[in-house]
């Protein structure tokens, strides 16, 4: 059990590597505001993440490197197989499955900082005691809550919202009783108890799951963002548990960063967090709506539609989660270059929460080689709409609905949306006229001057592509 | 490093990671999460004091358990943002696709390529 003993725990040279490894994630971010600057922000942030890591490699009196090999190299083989072989439309989910790990590793760096503490005896420090509490909690939440997240996302579990009765209560009970467990454990901490703190790793797992199992599908993309605030601050918690400045300084800004994708997320659904959390309203079906009178729609053939395109001046493509789930990015690539060469301006039109995670739209169509020039953001492209000629849906639904504009008693109203009515003539390209997550009725598709496409995303756009071509 | 120095650095980080963040541009975000996410795998650190310290039969469990989350979270968070990223990068010429016909079936097999 030799160590490479170099440097002294908390000692002036350790803290300097840290402070180098923090520097390197804050300028690894800030380069990431740019396309162009994000990969290599990227590499620089992975560069002080090997730099934090060698630190505490050389500390003085680490020893069991067998045991660390073995860690290491496992989760290297399993983290770097994953990121290789996952989809671009499964991120959401590999997202919310590394956010669960790194939660699990908090909550059981907590339960062995505890074990530590009643090992020297006498009271544990309240300074590193509360911290270890409050990693051990978030931790816990964090790990099982993006796990239910995980297997929703990736259908291992139902989608739909999953409630018990009185849901709301047992959660309350449970985030109190935690909460009370915790008080007691710090009140009483001559030695702390490792039954009670067991007790607690146990409660929070149960919590995290009955506070995701409730929420539908489409309120993931908040949920992740939430989970990864989540993670970092718990990271930050058992740096001031370990007194170590880079867990607190790198948890931090994950916890600051994971808080304003949250917010972002919120705003663009015009829904609070608390909302999004305890509504169950993700994927309910809303009061049955719509499924009163039939309305009359235009259904128009991939010919049609190719005519229209193609002689339009300009025409907005308004991506949704169908045209991920159906992979037709890039047959929609195809047909936009054959409307581009035939001097078509095309532009896309993203809402923030198109797709199953803030901005993943924009990878998927980065994906298929759409130059990040032609995404465009709602507030850009709103103001355009009335001067397009056509603007196309394909596989999005709630987020193109006039009714969260004109309906006050919608349950999506004030949502803001993309006003794709505004356009001369709009095209849904859709496999039916059912209804989006929010499980309601979408007005558009009974506009006069909407026609409806029905079939798969990227059947459809193939065969839209092929009639330009033929044209 | 005392407790009142901890909470300073903490809540400069707050702003820090505030200014920071919202910089960031929504094309970005997905890409951005998931650098965050590598970047909260720094636990793994946590998990390496842990175990390199440890002296008895379940903190040798707990500890390697630690590393090995800590491990998946940090090298497949970085890895899969550089994929990701690799992709907003490799930008030939935007007016170049558009010219060329027969270049749909090409983008295909770009895509192709670069999700290896």
């Amino acid at each position: 059990m030799t160590s490479l003993a170099v440097l002294q725990p908390g000692g002036s040279a350790a803290t300097a590597l840290y402070i180098v490894s923090f520097v390197l994630f804050i300028l690894g971010l800030k380069q990431g505001t740019h396309p162009t600057t994000a990969k290599r922000g990227n590499q620089i942030a992975a560069v002080g993440m090997a730099v934090a890591v060698v630190t505490t490699l050389l500390l003085n009196g680490m020893g069991n490197w067998g045991l660390i090999i073995i860690g290491l190299a496992a989760g290297s083989a399993i983290g770097a197989y994953a990121s290789i072989k996952v989809k671009m439309t499964e991120m959401p989910q590999m997202v919310a499955l590394y956010n669960g790990v790194g939660g699990g590793a908090v909550a059981l760096i907590a339960w062995s900082e505890i074990r530590h503490g009643i090992s020297l005896g006498g009271p544990m420090p309240l300074e590193s005691l509360i911290p270890t509490l409050f990693a051990a909690i978030v931790g816990s939440v964090s790990f099982w809550g993006s796990n239910i997240a995980f297997g929703k996302l990736q259908e291992v579990i139902p989608t739909r919202p999953m409630a018990v009765p009185g849901q709301q209560i047992i959660n309350a009970v449970l985030g109190i009783g935690v909460i009370a467990v915790a008080i007691y454990i710090a009140i009483n901490n001559d030695p702390p108890s490792q039954g009670l703190f067991i007790l607690i790793l146990v409660a929070a797992a149960i919590l995290g799951n009955l506070v995701v199992l409730p929420i539908g599908g489409a309120d993931m993309p908040v949920v992740i963002s939430l989970l990864n605030a989540f993670t970092g601050l718990s990271a930050a918690a058992a740096g001031f548990a370990l007194e170590n400045v880079a867990l607190i300084v790198a948890g931090t800004l994950v916890g600051s960063s994971g808080t304003i994708l949250t917010l972002e997320m919120a705003t663009a659904m015009n829904r609070s967090v608390a909302n999004i959390l305890f509504a169950g309203f993700g994927g309910a079906p809303a009061a049955a709506a719509g499924s009163g009178e039939q309305r009359p729609v235009t259904s128009i053939g991939a010919q049609d539609a190719a005519i229209k395109l193609a002689y339009a001046d300009t025409v907005v493509i308004v991506p949704g989660y169908g045209l991920a789930v159906a992979q037709a990015q890039h047959a929609v690539k195809e047909m936009a270059n054959q409307l581009e060469a035939r001097g078509v301006t095309v532009n896309y039109a993203i809402h923030p929460v198109a797709g199953r995670m803030p901005g993943h739209m924009n990878v998927l169509l980065a994906e298929a080689d759409v130059p990040y020039e032609q995404l465009r953001e709602m507030e850009e492209i709103n103001p355009e709409m009335p001067r397009t000629d056509v603007a196309v849906v394909i596989g999005a639904n709630d987020v193109t609905n006039p009714a969260a504009k004109n309906d006050p008693d919608s349950p999506i109203a004030g949502m803001p949306i993309i006003e794709v009515s505004e356009a001369n003539e709009v095209i849904v390209i859709k496999r039916s006229l059912s209804t989006g997550f929010a499980g309601i009725d979408n007005d558009l598709f009974y506009e006069p001057n909407t026609s409806m496409l029905f079939g798969d995303a990227k059947a459809a756009a193939s065969e839209i592509a092929a009639e330009i071509e033929q044209l | 490093m005392s407790i009142m120095t901890e909470v300073t650095i903490f809540v400069l980080a707050i702003f820090v990671g505030f200014e920071v963040i919202s910089k960031v541009p929504t094309t970005l975000h997905t890409p951005l999460m998931s650098q965050t996410n590598a970047i909260h795998g720094i636990v793994m650190l946590g998990g390496l004091i842990v175990l390199g310290y440890a002296d008895d039969g379940l903190e040798y469990v707990i500890g390697t358990i630690a590393v090995a989350f800590g491990a998946i979270n940090i090298v497949g968070g970085f890895m899969v943002t550089d994929r990701m990223l690799g992709m907003f990068t490799k930008r030939p010429k935007p007016s170049a696709s558009s010219a060329s016909r027969p270049g749909a079936a090409g983008s295909k097999d770009k895509g192709e390529d670069a999700s290896k």
